[in-house]
């Protein structure tokens, strides 16, 4: 199968980080699925008028096109002319190109929260009015409409993150092109189920201190970050914990909060990012799926029951007390 | 009298984001070029009444590949404005993941954008061609492939110490948010010797101490070893040191601030001449960028798209200028700045200086991370903690892999109220000013040859290449 990637109103980082992946790397993963590459802006040879030809062949259907990744957002301004982002040589609107080419590919994959949701290019009153390729924040209906679906049914399949984890876009383009995706392995926002279906909590190996309420006050303390410094671990989808990014880290494990970037809208959350927003003192933001008052009472008792080792390691930026250990009996 | 032939060159792929070119052209060379970034997202207007910590987390992301740039410009801007030093080993890790990330662009800039074209048809006749191919055909060379592998084992230190890459948190005003144990030194220490075997064996094809040894071009041109020697074999016989020459004026923010000084100085060369930077003398030209509003310092510039793109502009990039003069930056500006004997050498020289000057850098950046994994103190302090003002104003000026980034913040009422950023891009591609002088990739592109038949001239991609663009930085 080829792939035409395009990089629209986003900071290309999504490519950047896929080019992490491991074992084997990004481009032998893709070979080794059959995959290739008919043009990538950061890859490929083609550049200016070789480029307008492809562009122009796809188009008109003489090149058969099977996957269009999309990265970054698409700007609609001003005044929805789309010329906030020109794709240069063409005269032509990266808004035009998109809707030009679609209808032409198998599949249409958005790549990152940009390009699925809007992402951080629609942050802020949206100065480019940019909307993901088929979700606006998090109502459907983008460059393409909420009906759009492509010729094997599948509507945008949306690899959300900001960036992507390499390995969620490989595997998407593994499992398109091995014909093993369908609209059931997408969740309620078209995410692939594989790493949609975890949380960012999982994993965490912030869990103990989670467990006790024993939490982080500031950044650099080793405690957990939801209670204080804004952490959505609990809350947002991504297996960042069970498989991690770049070796072994994640963004918990890099002492920073979870700002759930796999979701439309994460660039408003309306509180700054690395604070929690609280009620008389309780975080507004507790687990979605657990009733408020049963969250409230295991947290107090936890709180009430947190071993010292615990407590004083969570507000430390290093492990300060080890577990201790109890002796085996079986032997002397 | 006949119209003068004109070129618009686009897409322009290697180059991180958006790029146009428009050539005007006379007797097979280009007359007058113009630089067009075709994309507008307007992060600097985002950023207007969030806290200003948010600064962290949205600066990193106007640019995928110098993201850790921009977080270190973010979180110096607002160390400045909080009266807040990093702590000296705090200081020292932040120096570590930046150069972590100013080496892999080096890496992939060589490998994966600017060697490439050199696999053209157009160059099937040349002795080094069949070599070349085999290394750095698109996509598929082998010592691309290598790059691609190297940078991913480099990086496993950014998923140590960064939580990962790009976009991460981990840089904050006082310090890093993690603080690294015994082992996490040893792993830093090991991926980092694995790094330099790598370099001496596919890069360099010898030891890197040589290399930043070499004194001279003479000196340099002698190198015949790894791909640096191939890409040098193919300079020398294409001419690429009088390709694409520059002003010669470099500027430099200094690169990786320790509490013991910088690792690369900062200054300000021109005509042969070191003088220390006076950022106050910067102004950004709004004259050809589809900006409304005059000529500012970024304390009081704005970020006003003209919706309407008026026609004497052609770019929504501004023209930043240090007291009137436009500047080149980046690796060749940062070295012959710092004063290394080769790179004062290669001082006012093309395609071949720019790209030289980023290889001695790439080999001196290595020596210094070695250094630096060195003197990490598993039992040292990380970070220090303080509050941002209600009111005040911090600027932060930084060394990307490309050149000179500056962020200028301004709190209000505990609020954002300006944020405005000029990216190394900025500087290089910039468009015209007010008095008409064109931008130094606007300048270097005069006289290129332009071979009959040619749409998108081969000289051109060169030297645009040569300056490493990164677009998605240049208008945020």
């Amino acid at each position: 199968m080829n792939i035409l990637w395009l990089q629209a109103a986003g900071c290309g980082g999504c490519t950047m980080s896929a080019l992490c992946a491991e074992a084997p790397d990004f481009l032998e993963t893709l070979e080794g699925a059959g995959l290739e590459f008919l043009w990538h802006p950061a890859l490929s040879l083609q550049s200016g008028a070789e480029v307008r030809v492809l562009l122009e062949s796809v188009e008109s259907g003489e090149t058969p096109l099977d996957i269009l990744a999309i990265e970054g957002a698409i700007a609609r301004g001003p005044m929805g002319t789309g010329r906030f982002q020109m794709v240069s040589g063409t005269g032509r609107s990266m808004l035009d190109w998109v809707r030009a080419l679609a209808p032409r590919a198998r599949h249409v994959v958005a790549v990152g929260t940009c390009a699925t949701y809007g992402g951080m290019t629609s942050a802020g009153g949206n100065p480019s009015d940019a909307i993901g390729v088929q979700y606006e924040g998090a109502h459907v209906g983008g460059v393409l409409a909420e009906d759009y679906r492509d010729p094997t049914g599948l509507p945008v399949v949306n690899v959300s993150g900001c960036p992507t984890h390499p390995g969620w876009v490989t595997e998407t383009l593994m499992l398109l092109a091995a014909g093993r995706l369908r609209e059931a392995d997408l969740d309620d926002f078209a995410r692939p189920l594989f790493y949609a279906q975890h949380l960012v909590h999982h994993g965490c190996p912030k869990n103990e201190y989670y467990e006790y309420k024993a939490s982080a006050v500031q950044l650099s303390d080793h405690g957990c970050m939801m209670e204080n410094l804004g952490c959505v671990g609990t809350q947002a989808v991504g297996d960042c914990n069970i498989r991690p990014w770049n070796g072994e880290g994640s963004c918990t494990r890099g002492g920073y909060p979870c700002i759930a970037c796999t979701a439309p809208e994460f660039e408003e959350p309306r509180h700054p990012f690395v604070e929690t927003p609280k009620v008389a003192g309780i975080p507004v933001g507790l687990p979605s799926d657990m009733p408020k008052a049963w969250f409230m009472a295991l947290a107090s008792l936890s709180k009430a029951a947190t071993p010292e080792r615990i407590a004083k390691n969570a507000v430390a930026p290093r492990v300060e007390v080890a577990p201790t250990h109890r002796k085996p009996k079986g032997r002397r | 009298m006949s119209e003068t032939p004109r070129l618009v060159v686009g897409p322009f792929n290697r180059v991180e984001g958006d790029l146009e070119v428009q050539l005007d052209l006379a007797e097979g060379r280009v007359a007058s070029a113009q630089v067009n970034a075709p994309l507008y997202r307007g992060f600097e207007r985002m950023l207007e009444g969030r806290a200003p910590s948010d600064a962290l987390t949205v600066t990193p992301r106007i640019c995928g590949i110098c993201s850790i740039s921009q977080s270190a410009a973010a979180a110096q801007a607002l160390a400045a404005a909080s009266g807040l030093v990093p702590t000296p080993q705090g200081a020292l890790m932040a120096a570590l993941i930046h150069a972590v990330e100013n080496a892999a662009d080096h890496l992939f800039h060589f490998n994966l954008f600017f060697m490439p074209d050199f696999t053209r048809p157009a160059y099937a006749a040349q002795p080094w061609y069949r070599l070349a191919v085999e290394r750095f055909a698109a996509i598929n060379g082998a010592a691309g492939r290598a790059a691609i592998e190297a940078r991913t084992q480099l990086m496993h230190i950014l998923g140590l110490m960064a939580g990962k890459w790009p976009h991460t948190l981990a840089l904050q005003p006082g310090g890093v948010t993690r603080a690294p144990g015994p082992r996490d030194k040893l792993r830093i220490e090991t991926s980092l010797r694995q790094f330099r075997k790598y370099l001496e064996r596919e890069v360099f094809g010898g030891s890197l101490e040589e290399f930043v040894a070499l004194g001279s071009i003479d000196a340099l041109m002698r190198w015949q070893h790894g791909d640096v020697g191939l890409f040098l074999e193919i300079a020398a016989e294409t001419g690429l040191a009088d390709l694409g020459r520059g002003s010669g004026r470099y500027l430099s923010f200094g690169a990786y601030p320790l509490a013991e000084g910088h690792g690369f100085a900062p200054g300000l060369w021109c005509a042969g001449t070191l003088s220390p930077v006076d950022p106050s003398g910067i102004v950004e030209d709004l004259s050809h960028a589809w900006m409304l509003g005059g000529a500012a310092h970024p304390f009081e510039g704005q970020t006003e798209p003209d919706e309407a793109m008026r026609e004497v502009a052609y770019t929504w990039c501004k023209a930043p200028r240090m007291k009137g003069e436009p500047l080149e930056v980046g690796a060749l500006a940062r070295q012959v700045i710092d004063g290394h004997p080769l790179a004062r050498e290669l001082a006012g020289g093309g395609v071949l200086a720019r790209v030289a000057a980023r290889l001695l850098e790439l080999a001196r950046t290595q020596i210094l991370m070695e250094q630096w994994a060195a003197q990490i103190d598993p039992a040292g302090v990380f970070m220090h903690h303080g509050a941002v003002p209600e009111n005040g104003t911090g600027a932060g000026l930084v060394e990307a892999a490309r050149g000179s980034l500056g962020h200028w913040l301004r709190i209000d009422g505990g609020k954002i109220a300006s944020y405005q950023i000029i990216a190394p891009t900025t500087w290089n591609f910039s468009p015209r000013d007010a008095q008409g002088v064109p931008g130094p990739l606007e300048a270097a592109l005069v006289g290129a040859p332009v071979m009959e038949g040619e749409d998108t001239p081969v000289s051109v991609q060169h030297i645009v290449r040569s300056f490493d663009p990164c677009m998605v930085c240049t208008v945020h």
